[in-house]
């Protein structure tokens, strides 16, 4: 009862907090790494440093009017950014952030669920995350959300090709689909395959960016030229869902990332004995310290990179990063064909 | 048991969403329906054992064939009035035509006990992987062969006639 119940619901629990905290405090963490970039201080008015923003933030949008405008398709405009949050959140069952430990007897496995097509899963789920974009630009009744929407789903649609082409490498070096069993081909093959797979690892991380829409690629929100993007009719806490799904589907991303190229939990050198002092640190912190890394890294993009162009944006998904994903299976297979 | 009750409200639901497909008048919603109806359908599946199966569902019809079709009906006026037929109710007598055939057929299935026959007599090939994922792909690219290389033949011959299609001088 305690093995297949209790443990499995306090584990979904505290991951769905820990992702819900964590997206408002990312949130934070942007505002400040951006200011710094920019010689500002950021938010420091709300507890020490600023603290204490996202708490206030979330208290001012849920208390703020929810509007939904006169010709909005009303059902359709209120599932829209529910079905944007959602699956970025269900996509944290597949993601382990450790192997199986054991709590007061229990042995306790650090991730929700192992199944045989975790790999798969999350891109399916990826792929149904396009619905909330497309709805909630279509259903505001209003022209700069609709051009803003279809944008966003071309660009979504795009680079989820490429990102799948190359995560089929990563699985053809690991031989499975199962995130825990990707982990452990790291382990066994003693490389992270940053190392062993250095295009898909570029090619998955400028994907992720465009699947997130973040800058340089966050076309779908270009103030200039559509206003605020597909959620601009969206007010209170329907806006503050889109806002918080990007965030999910950035911690995803870096998640995902961390467990095909960087070995997940592991630490660094998990092979050498000489290493062996790093086990004390605790694997889910480990995933984190990587996790962490990717998300910095979005943000430094941000704050670095002009945006590009909508047919530049086109070119690269296209012309450049298909076909080089395509070019990478290829030799990982000839490579692996003949290693063994 | 309970793998009964899961079953019949599974089912319940893709039928209920299926009517709701073909009777809502609005053709967004009516595409959403859809959605809703393969992701109960990729339920069926992983009630089946066929996770493999429920996630690919989930992926090509509920991830990207619907999406497509959402773009269409997005992006066509469908406002304007159907146009006139010469006989309003033509459509209706094929449909229950067709759905009167269908409904015999699977009756004289039923009744005749084929589903149960071939399934004693044919032993199913022996699969030397385990794993969802590892048995379809063997049996694809054993038993399968020929079928599956003519679907991806014909999956070829689509994506160069779009490039056709869209390209008209190359």
């Amino acid at each position: 009862m305690v093995d297949t119940v209790v443990i499995p619901l306090l584990k979904i629990l505290i991951v769905l907090n820990a992702t819900l905290v964590a997206v408002t405090y990312m949130v934070l963490l942007e505002r400040k790494v951006i200011a710094w970039a920019q010689s500002r201080l950021g938010p420091m008015r709300v507890g020490p440093y600023g603290i204490l923003q996202p708490v206030a933030d979330a208290v001012k949008l849920m208390i703020k009017e929810d509007i939904t405008p006169v010709r909005a398709d009303r059902w359709v405009f209120t599932a829209a950014p529910i079905m944007s949050m959602v699956p970025a959140l269900i996509v944290f069952a597949v993601i382990p952030f450790g192997p199986t430990v054991t709590i007061f007897g229990h042995p306790v496995p650090l991730y929700i669920t192992d199944i045989n097509v975790g790999l798969l899963y999350i891109v399916s789920v990826a792929s149904v995350g396009v619905y909330g974009i497309i709805l909630a630009g279509w259903s505001s009744n209003s022209k700069y959300p609709l051009l803003a929407s279809l944008r966003a789903s071309a660009q979504l649609i795009s680079y989820e090709i490429a990102v799948t082409m190359t995560l089929v490498s990563v699985i053809l070096m690991a031989g499975s689909l199962s995130m825990v069993g990707i982990v452990n081909a790291q382990y066994n093959q003693h490389v992270w395959y940053v190392f062993a797979q250095p295009v898909a690892f570029v090619i998955v991380l400028i994907g992720g960016l465009a699947e997130t829409n973040r800058a340089p690629f966050d076309l779908p929100e270009a103030e200039q030229e559509l206003t605020g993007g597909f959620h601009t009719e969206y007010s209170g806490m329907r806006f503050a869902l889109f806002f918080l799904a990007e965030y999910a589907n950035m911690i995803v991303v870096s998640s995902v990332v961390t467990t095909l190229f960087l070995g997940g939990w592991l630490p660094p050198f998990p092979n050498l004995s000489v290493f062996h002092f790093l086990y004390y640190i605790p694997s889910w912190i480990w995933f984190f310290i990587k996790s962490f890394l990717f998300l910095y890294l979005f943000i430094w993009i941000r704050a670095t990179l002009p945006r590009y162009r909508y047919d530049q944006l086109m070119r690269l998904g296209w012309k450049v990063l298909i076909p080089l994903g395509i070019a990478n299976l290829i030799v990982t297979g000839i490579v692996k064909v003949l290693m063994s | 048991m309970a793998e009964a009750i899961a079953f019949y409200t599974l089912a319940a639901f893709i039928l209920g969403f299926a009517v709701l497909v073909i009777t809502t008048k609005n053709t967004v919603h009516s595409v959403l329906f859809l959605v809703v109806n393969f992701l109960f359908v990729a339920a069926l599946y992983v009630l089946l054992g066929a996770q493999f199966l429920a996630v690919i569902q989930v992926l090509v019809y509920a991830g990207g064939i619907v999406v497509l079709y959402l773009f269409v009906v997005m992006l066509v006026n469908l406002k304007r009035p159907p146009e006139a037929h010469q006989d309003p109710h033509r459509m209706t007598k094929i449909g229950a035509s067709l759905a009167a055939a269908i409904l015999l057929e699977v009756a004289v299935i039923a009744f005749s006990g084929y589903v149960s026959a071939p399934a004693a007599t044919v032993a199913p090939p022996p699969v030397p992987v385990t794993g969802n994922t590892e048995q379809v792909g063997w049996l694809l690219y054993t038993n399968y062969l020929i079928p599956f290389e003519i679907a991806s033949m014909l999956l070829l011959v689509a994506m160069i006639g779009a490039i056709i299609l869209a390209k008209r001088e190359l």
